[in-house]
């Protein structure tokens, strides 16, 4: 569709019709999204508390959190998570896309059922998964004890074994059918003559998958990839119900970090200044993203 | 069946053999298929099922130790005391109000600003769409430390209209983008006989646009309507009375206090609260099986 057809050659006009029906969403999101951001930004390098007024410290916040062994650790955390999720969510989302692209008897049931963990409220999914965890009525111990695999309840959210690989079930468990919306919406536009050419030639449903399914998802993989990193990485009211970033700090994802800083501690001008390398961590991830899209347009 | 027709025509013989026997091993392959799906749907959806399970147990059976997905005396006494529960009530009246405004809000400001992205195109739109981009990689802590500073001192920490105003403004991203979709599947042709018609650039909004976008407004709606229904880590930060918490802060707080004794009316109130966004996914199924989602994801 081109609009620009010449017909209309007053830019400025258009410019400016087009700023007044854009006017309703620029102002509240310049006053309440953009300025906040950049200051947010600022904050970062101040040395803001609750009470106090700041003052500009350059990168001191960044000096101490060289020696923050609990924020390294967070950050270090925060990376396990991140990798987990997103890997196990986009390869089983992946196959359960796959599989629903079939056209099943029960195809339709299954994906309405599919997206029952995306339905529920972030907080509602982290108090079933705690009911599930619970050492004495919890769901997975009964069951576990019953099948006489363990003896004694365990405690899966404060147990230092057990913490992590807990909050990564609960966290694929949320994420999952979004990933597999995506594949399923991209697999949906694979046009149908590029399967029944590869079959005529022959080819195995492997060579199929690699050779044509993967290479026509590249996009949406791509997309959904660097989308989940930042998602995951942001993280915070899943955890934050199931432990609180216990047990000793071991679950204590960069955002609740930060969190607990600005709003327990009221170190607000550190916990923007770890917001900030939140964002950067995350520019790097987008950049690498971004020339792998944009080296793909140019061949 | 075959061998009627072996005489005369030898060459096809085992050509119908071959099909059923090609039936039979599409079938098991399909049986191992229905099996792994349902394997991962046990997953899914399990968590699900044992929350609606807990709160229809009788507080006894929950404590029972003997793990059962079919409650033995169901009972709606936790759903009752939901219901009956001044506060909860109150939180969800709350969450019902924030979530309603905020939808009406939203859509009512970002429908004008699709309609300018699509049908003019000026240097603006690549400022607007860079911006619903980066939106996304900010984590949210550093949005709301200088939210937190510019809603203070205005009296809208603490307030619903505060936390009204912050859903609006972190809606309108997705908001934004979901119905420029829309707004580019109406033909230019329809607005064109219009102006030839003399209609003005406002009646082309009211009478010919907005009408046929009203499946797109109520999902965009809806849509707007669960992300502040579901909404946990602005309310949390914002909100400190308990007259105004909505329900996702009420609802984490139910464990930590009260602790266990609160089991059964903690699962009754967490379905309660999933309950409209399963409604509304059940509404915009259609939408996520269409084209219209990949295109999103492809940007």
């Amino acid at each position: 569709m081109n609009y620009n057809n010449g017909q209309q050659p007053i830019t400025l006009n258009r410019n400016m019709q087009q700023l007044q029906l854009l006017l309703p969403i620029l102002l509240p999101v310049l006053l309440i999204s953009i300025i906040p951001l950049v200051r947010g930004i600022y904050i970062g390098f101040t040395n803001y508390e609750l009470g106090a007024s700041p003052t500009f410290t350059g990168l001191e916040n960044y000096r101490i959190m060289l020696h923050d062994r609990f924020l390294w650790r967070s950050i270090g955390v925060g990376f396990i998570w991140t990798i987990t999720v997103t890997v196990l969510q986009i390869t089983l989302g992946m196959g359960l896309a796959l599989l629903l692209n079939k056209n099943l008897v029960l195809t339709p049931l299954y994906s309405v059922l599919m997206l029952v963990p995306w339905a529920m409220p972030p907080i509602v999914r982290g108090l079933m998964w705690r009911q599930i965890y619970e050492p004495d009525t919890g769901a997975l111990n009964l069951i576990l004890s019953q099948l006489n695999v363990i003896e004694a309840p365990i405690n899966w959210l404060t147990s230092f074994e057990f913490a992590i690989p807990a909050i990564i079930v609960a966290g694929v468990w949320g994420e999952l059918p979004k990933a597999a919306l995506f594949f399923l919406a991209g697999l949906k536009t694979i046009p149908e003559e590029l399967y029944e050419a590869a079959n005529l030639d022959g080819a195995g449903k492997v060579r199929v998958f690699t050779h044509i399914t993967l290479p026509m998802l590249k996009p949406v993989i791509a997309a959904v990839v660097s989308l989940s990193f930042m998602w995951n990485f942001n993280a915070f009211g899943l955890v934050w119900v199931l432990t609180q970033g216990g047990p000793g700090g071991l679950t204590r994802l960069p955002m609740l970090a930060a969190y607990e800083e600005a709003f327990r501690y009221g170190y607000i001008g550190y916990a923007a200044a770890i917001g900030n390398v939140m964002v950067l961590i995350i520019s790097v991830v987008l950049f690498f993203y971004l020339r792998v899209q944009l080296k793909e347009r140019i061949s | 069946m075959t061998c009627l027709f072996k005489k005369n025509q030898p060459d096809q013989t085992d050509f119908p053999k071959q099909e059923s026997s090609y039936n039979l091993k599409k079938f098991l392959g399909h049986g191992v298929l229905h099996l792994i799906i349902i394997l991962y749907l046990i997953y899914l959806i399990f968590p699900l099922i044992w929350m609606v399970s807990t709160s229809l147990k009788p507080t006894s059976e929950i404590y029972s130790g003997i793990p059962s997905l079919v409650p033995r005396h169901a009972t709606l006494i936790h759903y009752f005391t939901v219901l009956t529960e001044e506060r909860l009530l109150r939180t969800i009246a709350n969450s019902l109000f924030v979530g309603v405004i905020t939808a009406f809000a939203v859509v009512a400001i970002t429908l004008p600003a699709a309609y300018a992205l699509v049908r003019y195109k000026t240097k603006i739109n690549n400022v607007v769409l860079g911006w619903i981009l980066t939106s996304q990689i900010f984590p949210a802590i550093l949005l709301i430390i200088p939210l937190y500073m510019i809603l203070r001192p205005l009296n809208l920490v603490d307030s619903l209209g505060g936390l009204i105003l912050v859903y609006v403004v972190w809606d309108i991203p997705f908001v934004l983008w979901m119905l420029q979709g829309y707004v580019k599947e109406i033909p230019l042709e329809l607005e064109e006989a219009a102006t030839i018609d003399g209609a003005t650039r406002g009646q082309i909004l009211y009478r010919i646009i907005f009408p046929l976008l009203l499946p797109a407004i109520g999902a965009a709606t809806l849509f707007a309507f669960i992300t502040a229904w579901n909404e946990f880590f602005f309310a949390l930060v914002l909100m400190k009375t308990p007259d105004l918490m909505t329900l996702p802060v009420e609802l984490a707080r139910f464990t930590g206090i009260e602790g266990q004794a609160r089991t059964g009316p903690l699962a009754a109130a967490s379905f309660i609260a999933t309950i409209p966004s399963i409604v509304f996914f059940m509404m915009i199924r259609k939408w996520f099986s269409s084209g219209a989602l990949y295109g999103a994801v492809k940007g």
